[in-house]
């Protein structure tokens, strides 16, 4: 069975292009008056007001042109998460990611083994707690990414969605400030994909993959992979934690869609 | 066969450079897609304008004043000469049963409308102003529009400034000719003697320096929009 759904596989990654070229071509709009301030006022809360963002981030080249691309792309975006949303709801596959009552303390588990305050990695299922909270902030930023969005791009029509958002101002403000919040997560977990589980890139693309690689069963920091290079086949090689295959496959979540040990 | 680290490696290599291809650039093989979805965007946009939908803004917030930018296509400040060019008049012609000829004082006589709304500039600020002048709507009936007025032509003695529009958002209620702002007449950096004004349209809409208003049955493209900016441009 494969590690994740082909559903889920499929829209990771039209994810990736979506909101890579929302976010490319969205900081080239920001360029056209990088301020929130309305003329004649300050917006104390931007420390880098009047400063662009570096144009080699930026997509569509200038104003007219990126605002094409955003208003093409957001259709993409949009229908996309609606898709992994609407999925996750009905294949029962939110629980992977939905934080629940204890992962506070579960969250502080997986901070201490990266702080070598813990020796081996704490087995909490499919996705740790950290990665919980990450992959549930996301969709959450998502939605309100959209509404923002909405809010700035009909202020009078949906002015009912600029209210929630107080007025054009204070949207156009919290629409930049998810996207930067979002941009940091993905560029978090883009890090820790290939510091510590590059066996998840498999696993996100033809869905492959072997729970003796898991970090669990590799005890695997940051990099860990990098100096570790003899990690044998099915984890059988010796840890110096003690940890081996045959714990992991013992404590392997149910829930976790993991293909079984052989 | 390709194997798995090759192709992880392949896989990554090619996103990462199909994504530094695309910073600060607007590659031109998705152009044909994008006027496509301005297209389907703009069938969208008219399908949820709504008369009733409003600009609001508080009472008591604060105008822009002096902070409010000007702005104007021409190598300098648009200004109508009389001596030169004659007394100022308004043109509404095209698909009207009554064409109009109106100097700044005939626009006054007619029923005075003041609002203090939002103007939506399409790089991203706001400004606020009180803004007084003629409902599009009310000079539409006095010139008796015909069955095929489905848009109008806002032109300007700015240079070859111009930007037509659809009917509905020209007949929403906050769609102005203003002669007038923040209680005084417009200034030559506002689009004196008389300017289109609505917040239903990003700022390159509202045609500023007004000489003619011309209604058509199709549209007629405009200044920004025929240089690559949205032709809807509704907010």
């Amino acid at each position: 069975m494969a590690r994740n759904h082909w559903v889920i596989r499929l829209t990771h990654w039209v994810d990736v292009v979506a909101v890579g070229i929302m976010a490319a071509s969205g900081m080239q709009i920001f360029n056209a008056h990088p301020r929130f301030a309305r003329p004649g006022e300050s917006f104390p809360l931007n420390p880098w007001e009047g400063h662009a963002i570096p144009s080699s981030l930026t997509l569509g080249r200038w104003l007219a042109g990126a605002r094409h691309w955003h208003f093409a792309a957001m259709w993409l975006l949009v229908a996309n998460g609606v898709v992994y949303v609407t999925f996750l709801a009905l294949h029962g596959e939110w629980r992977t990611v939905t934080p629940k009552r204890g992962d506070l303390g579960a969250a502080w588990e997986m901070v201490k083994f990266y702080l070598f305050l813990r020796r081996d990695h704490p087995i909490q299922g499919k996705h740790n707690a950290l990665q919980k909270s990450a992959y549930f902030a996301m969709p959450v930023l998502g939605v309100l990414l959209v509404l923002s969005g909405l809010a700035i791009w009909k202020p009078v029509t949906l002015g009912f969605i600029t209210v929630l958002f107080v007025n054009y101002k204070w949207a156009r403000f919290v629409h930049f400030s998810c996207m930067v919040a979002l941009l940091l997560l993905a560029l978090v977990h883009v890090f820790m994909v290939f510091s510590v589980d590059p066996f998840a890139l498999r696993a996100i693309t033809t869905g492959g993959y072997n729970p003796a690689r898991s970090p669990e069963a590799r005890n695997a920091r940051p990099f860990y992979h990098l100096f570790r290079r003899g990690v044998a086949p099915h984890g059988a090689g010796e840890d110096p934690t003690g940890v081996s295959a045959a714990d992991a496959r013992l404590t392997v979540d149910p829930r976790n869609n993991s293909e079984v040990l052989r | 066969m390709i194997d798995r680290r090759r192709f992880l490696a392949t896989s990554a290599g090619s996103l990462a450079g199909a994504l530094l291809a695309a910073c600060n650039s607007d590659p031109k093989a998705a152009h044909p897609l994008l006027a496509l979805a301005e297209r389907k965007n703009e069938t969208v946009e008219r399908g949820i304008f709504r008369h009733t939908s409003m600009d609001r803004v508080a009472s008591d917030a604060k105008l822009s004043g002096t902070a409010f930018p000007q702005y104007y296509v021409a190598d300098s400040l648009p200004i109508w000469d009389p001596a030169a060019r004659g007394v100022w008049r308004l043109e509404v012609t095209g698909a009207v049963r009554k064409p109009l000829s109106l100097t700044l004082a005939d626009l006054e006589k007619l029923p005075r409308r003041s609002q203090v709304v939002d103007h939506f500039c399409v790089e991203g600020w706001n400004a606020r102003a009180k803004w007084t002048g003629v409902r599009l709507s009310d000079l539409a009936q006095a010139a008796q529009l015909t069955p095929d007025a489905g848009y109008v032509d806002f032109r300007s003695f700015d240079d070859d400034y111009h930007e037509s529009w659809d009917i509905e958002s020209a007949m929403h209620p906050q769609t102005l000719v203003a002669y007038a702002m923040d209680g005084h007449y417009l200034g030559a950096g506002h689009g004196a003697p008389a300017r289109v004004h609505s917040p239903v349209k990003l700022g390159y809409k509202n045609t500023k320096y007004l000489t003619s208003i011309v209604f058509m049955p199709k549209e007629n493209g405009g200044y920004w929009s025929d240089q690559g900016y949205e032709w809807y441009g509704g907010t």
